[in-house]
Formats: structure tokens, sequence, C-alpha cells
């Protein structure tokens, strides 16, 4: 097996986010710390996981409840671009299941799959929080608004020539709160 | 006033160039709130919340001065929770306040915190919301260095400290002691009631006030207008405005402030500029999708505030209102909806646990031309055998949505049985 080193930065990290809870509560760091792990290493290997288990002071299995518990967490490498499309109810009513079709041939992979080039992983999630501006999907920690077939094509060509498409940051305003300020 | 009946009171310097700064936001009075409420007595701050008319905006539509009155007398320490989980189906308004104006959420909370006189604050934001939960942590930062979070806050002898926590794809984590578990890093499995509230027995045991972002940020702007003038701008025992997201088959989907009570086919037509291509309205999820669906008829006159919509035998709930028009199969739309909270659901309770599963087996057969007759009764019996029998409110969440789509619309599941 090959040596997994954790990176320095994470043990800050640690230090930092212990500091966020009173002192003799440490189980909380949990969830922020696996988060950090996947952040820094891109998937929670399971010497990481051990890490984690023995800094935060509880026993591994634990920390195995949290990483198979919340959806988020990865126990398993992803693609470069870990792509979260939406399928719920605002964006399947404004055609979002034609669109990850056509993702999914544009990638010719299937939800679930990673990309031969390793490049790409197409996952479906539960409503992104972003149903005004349906559909939507994150591209890794980036929001992407308001998809057509048009626009995941230039996402998906922006990836593919390292020249991505600027994600919507931050969230446009729709509605009547975009309009003019009011005393 | 714009006009129109649309309103922004919460929202107004959501389109003021770089708002989440502090700088900026300063300038436009945030903070001023702060020392205004620190000038009164904690509790002469949870009355002025009372006499509001301020209701919870995250769901469940309760008081939030009355919350704040339930912390014990003498137990301390004491904790404010953000709840910034927004994973309701159709929810995207607390998405909005902390990119736009984070310093108003946090001054709404810090307000809280003084009237409960908590030592720590905790926003949860959903751990999808990587960029919000950027511009929160930075709000906080600048906050932290002018010296409105911290020690001995504005110079009196009360501190408090504000934390960021991310959640990882749970929506359960937005019940609030689903929340309150997560925070003290174990699986959301929300906890056994009572307690009621966990205002008395919350995070690590200690009181604890768990208000959404939305609410949380009216609080400066009812200091700032008075009670009762943001007690006037909304229907009677709903105060001041709310947010509306709106979405689906709408022309205009967006998010909507409106004073409470606005009627629901003025926010389709008027602020939501109607139906697109011509179709006709055929039904309105008016509460996020956890409420019971409505039928185009059900939708007219109807004031969007929490007694009248539980009225129409529905609920607010996070005023998430689902625009479907006629082109929509509901047993699609049943599909659609219970394979969320079966994704979600947390597994602790087994008629939620099993029936979630069953529910999206057999809402299958309905898509797959399986299904038969006697799957339309054994859905229903399945919700009817989850409704008011589990741990949390995700039960009724699931069952009161599939009933209402069954009993509305079970033509439509009829039509696609073999017999
Ligand atoms: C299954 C479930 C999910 C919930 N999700 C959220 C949520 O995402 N955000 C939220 O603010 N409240 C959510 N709630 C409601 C909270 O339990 C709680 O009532 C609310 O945070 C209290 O704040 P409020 O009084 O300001 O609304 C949820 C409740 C349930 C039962
Ligand atoms: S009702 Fe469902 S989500 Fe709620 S506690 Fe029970 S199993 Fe978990
Ligand atoms: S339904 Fe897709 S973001 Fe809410």
């Amino acid at each position: 097996m090959t040596q997994v080193t954790i990176p320095e930065t994470l043990k800050k990290k640690a230090e930092e986010i212990f500091f966020r809870y009173p002192a003799e509560k440490r189980q909380s760091a949990l969830l922020p710390l696996l988060f950090e792990v996947q952040r820094e290493m891109g998937w929670i290997r399971p010497e990481a996981e051990a890490w984690v288990a023995e800094t935060v002071g509880v026993s591994p299995v634990k920390v195995r409840e949290i990483i198979t518990f919340y959806s988020m967490m990865r126990a398993e490498p992803v693609g470069k671009y870990l792509i979260q499309f939406c399928q719920n109810i605002s964006c399947c009513l404004r055609g979002g299941e034609n669109i990850l079709h056509h993702m999914e041939k544009k990638l010719g992979i299937h939800v679930g799959e990673t990309t031969k080039d390793g490049l790409f992983t197409l996952r479906v999630v539960e409503c992104l929080g972003g149903c005004s501006w349906a559909p939507m999907m994150l591209v890794n920690e980036d929001q992407y608004f308001v998809l057509s077939v048009e626009k995941i094509d230039k996402i998906i060509e922006g990836f593919r020539s390292g020249n991505p498409v600027a994600p919507d940051h931050p969230t446009p305003l729709l509605g009547n709160v975009a309009g003019e300020a009011v005393a | 006033m714009i006009g129109n009946g649309s309103v922004r009171l919460l929202s107004k310097n959501f389109d003021v160039p770089n708002m989440a700064t502090l700088d900026v936001a300063m300038k436009h009075g945030a903070y001023d709130m702060l020392k205004r409420a620190m000038k009164l007595k904690p509790e002469e701050v949870t009355e002025l919340v009372k006499a509001s008319g301020l209701r919870g905006h995250g769901g469940a539509g309760f008081s939030a001065g009355t919350k704040w009155g339930f912390v014990p007398k003498d137990k301390f320490p004491r904790y404010v929770c953000v709840n910034g989980d927004e994973s309701e189906p159709g929810t995207c308004k607390d998405r909005l306040i902390i990119e736009r104006d984070p310093h108003l959420m946090l001054e709404g909370a810090l307000i809280c915190a003084y009237a409960v006189q908590a030592e720590r604050i905790y926003i949860y934001i959903r751990g999808e919301y990587y960029y919000p939960a950027k511009v929160m942590a930075e709000a906080i930062k600048q906050a932290q260095a002018k010296g409105f979070i911290g020690q001995k806050i504005l110079g009196s002898d009360w501190s408090c400290t504000v934390h960021l926590q991310n959640g990882a794809g749970a929506y359960i984590c937005g019940e609030e002691t689903g929340l309150i578990e997560s925070l003290e890093g174990k699986k959301g499995w929300p906890r056994l009631k009572p307690p009621f509230y966990p205002a008395a027995i919350g995070l690590w045991g200690a009181p604890t006030i768990v208000n959404n972002v939305e609410t949380l940020a009216f609080v400066p702007r009812i200091l700032d207008i008075g009670p009762e003038k943001f007690a006037a701008m909304g229907s009677p025992k709903n105060g001041g405005t709310g947010l509306f997201s709106l979405s689906g088959h709408v022309n205009k989907p967006g998010v909507y402030e409106l004073p409470m009570g606005t009627l629901l086919t003025d926010l389709i037509h008027k602020h939501g500029g109607g139906i697109p291509n011509g179709k006709k309205l055929k039904a309105v999820i008016p509460g996020g999708s956890s409420s019971h669906i409505l039928t185009a008829d059900e939708c007219e006159n109807l004031p969007l505030d929490f007694e009248s919509v539980a009225a129409r035998g529905s609920m607010l709930g996070s005023a998430a209102v689902m625009v479907i028009d006629e082109t929509v199969s509901i047993p699609q739309l049943m599909h659609w909806m219970v394979r969320f909270y079966a994704h979600e659901s947390c597994g602790q309770c087994t008629p939620c646990r099993e029936g979630t599963d069953w529910l999206l087996r057999l809402s299958k057969k309905f898509l797959e031309g399986t299904a038969r007759k006697r799957d339309i009764d054994d859905m229903w019996q399945l919700a009817d055998n989850i409704d008011g029998k589990t741990i949390c409110a995700l039960g009724q969440a699931v069952a009161w949505p599939t009933k209402s789509y069954l009993v509305k619309f079970r033509h439509e599941f009829e039509a696609l049985c073999r017999n």
C-alpha cells in the first residue's frame, strides 16, 4: 500500500475547526474536518479516515457512520469535475430531464459514471436550492443556473479546453427583489 | 411600495453592489439596529419581536418572539442556531439573503442572541451552498474585525462568537433537532419529542434557539420600522412580508418579496407573469414539496399566509410556490416527489424508512405501465401508515402530498392502470 501523508495545511485547519466549539466538544469537528479532507485530497481515503478518528478522538466506526450518512461525503475517487445535476420537481418541470440526457450523450457516460479520461463524473442529486433558476447543477463548488442544451455544451467544452465558463456567482437576481431599491 | 403590492423590506438592498462587504453594508445602516437593540433590556427585544407578529419562515410558521421567550430563566450557556439548510424542494430564498445581504442576517442573529443572552451562534449552511457559505464566512470575518462579534460587543458586558458549519447533503439536518445532532458531530437523526422545542434542551443539552435565515433577517427591520408598522404590513397574525420562491411553469420565476396574505393568483399572474405558452394552470404546490397540492380551482382567492393556506387544507410551509401547468402528469409528479423523500428518509423510524421505499416502487409502476388499481389504494394506505406515526415531520411531509395527489387526481392514476 502506498503511504498517504496528511498535508500540513489540513493539520492546521483541524486546529482552526476545534476552536469553533467548546473545548470538550471535539466530536463536533468530525463533519467539518471530513469536509476539509475531501476538499484537500479529493476523496476520503481510509488512511485519512483513520487520521480524522485519531485527531478528533473518536472510534473509527463513528467516522464511518458519518461518511455513510451524509451523501456529500465520498469514500471513493471521482473525476476532476464532479457534476451534480438536480433532478427535483422544479428542475424537472423546466426540462431538466432532457438536458440531463443531452449531457449523458455529450459526455458519453450514464449517470453515476466517470468518463474514461477521468475528467467528469456525472451524478444526479435532489433539490439544490436554485429552483427559481431551474434547471441547475453544481460542478465541484460552482453553481450553474438556467441550463439549456446550448449552455451545457458551452460549459462542458469550456472544461475540456481548460477555459471554464464562469459560474453564476453570485446567484443572479430574479423576481421583484431585482427591482429598484425602496426605503 | 413599488406598485403592484410589491414591498421590498428585507430585500431592499439586494441590488446594491458589494452589499456583502461591511463598509457598503454599514453605509446602508448595517448593525445600527443591533446598537438600538442593545440599548433595550434583552426581554424588551423579545417582546418587540413578539408584538411584530413575525412568524418562522423555515416551514412551521411559529411565532419567533414566543419561541425566544421559551428559554428557561437560569440555564446557561445558551446558543442560537441559524438554519440555513434550505433543502425543502422549491425553496431558494435563503441563498439570496446569504449571498446578497449577509450582514442583515448576521445582525438579526446577533439581536436574537442578545435577546436570549446566548454566547455562541452557529450558522448551519447546507453543504451544497459553497458559494453562499464563502460569502457568509467573509462577512463574519469582517464583522468580527469591527467588533460586532466577539468579546464585550459594543463595549457591553455581553460576548458572543459566531461560527459557520457546513452541512453535507442531508435534508433531514434542516429539521431543527437533526441540525443539532449534526452540529454535535453525529448523524442527523431527529430527536424524540418532547421536548417540543430545543429552546429548553438543545445543543449539548443547553437552551438553543433555532431560527431560519429569513426569520432572523427580518429582525433588524422590525427594530427599524417598529413592530406595529411591521404587523400592519401583513395579514392578521402574520406580520410583515415574506420571500416567496416562485418556480415551475411561470413566465417570470424568481424570489418575490410580498406582504403576507398576498393572493396566490396575484403571485402567479401579476408578479410571475402567468403561465407560459398559453397553457392552462393545473395545480400548485404552495409551500414546498411537503405541502398538499392545490387544484387550479383551489388557488382562487387564496391569501398566502399561514392560517389561510391551512384553512384550504394545505400549508404555507417555506413559501415555495411551484406552479404546474396542464401538460404535467400528476403520477409523474408523484414519482419525482416520492423519490426525494425515499432518498432523504434518515431511516430511524420503520414506517418512514420502509414506507417511502415502497411508495417509490409503486409510483414507478404508474410510469412503467405496470400499475393496477389496487396500487392506488396501497399507496394511500402506505401514506396513512406513515402519517403521524414517526419521530419527525418528514413522515407527514411525504404522507400529506401523497394523499393529496391520490385523492385530487385519482382519475389520472386510474387512467394509467391496467385494470
Ligand atoms: C424534514 C424537515 C426539514 C426541514 N428543513 C428546514 C430547512 O431546510 N430550513 C429551515 O429553516 N427549516 C427547516 N425545517 C424546520 C425546522 O425544523 C424549524 O422549524 C425551523 O428551522 C425553525 O425556524 P423558524 O421558526 O424561524 O422557521 C425542517 C423541518 C422538517 C421536519
Ligand atoms: S420520520 Fe423519517 S426522517 Fe423523520 S426521524 Fe423518522 S425515519 Fe427519520
Ligand atoms: S428543484 Fe432543482 S434546484 Fe430545486
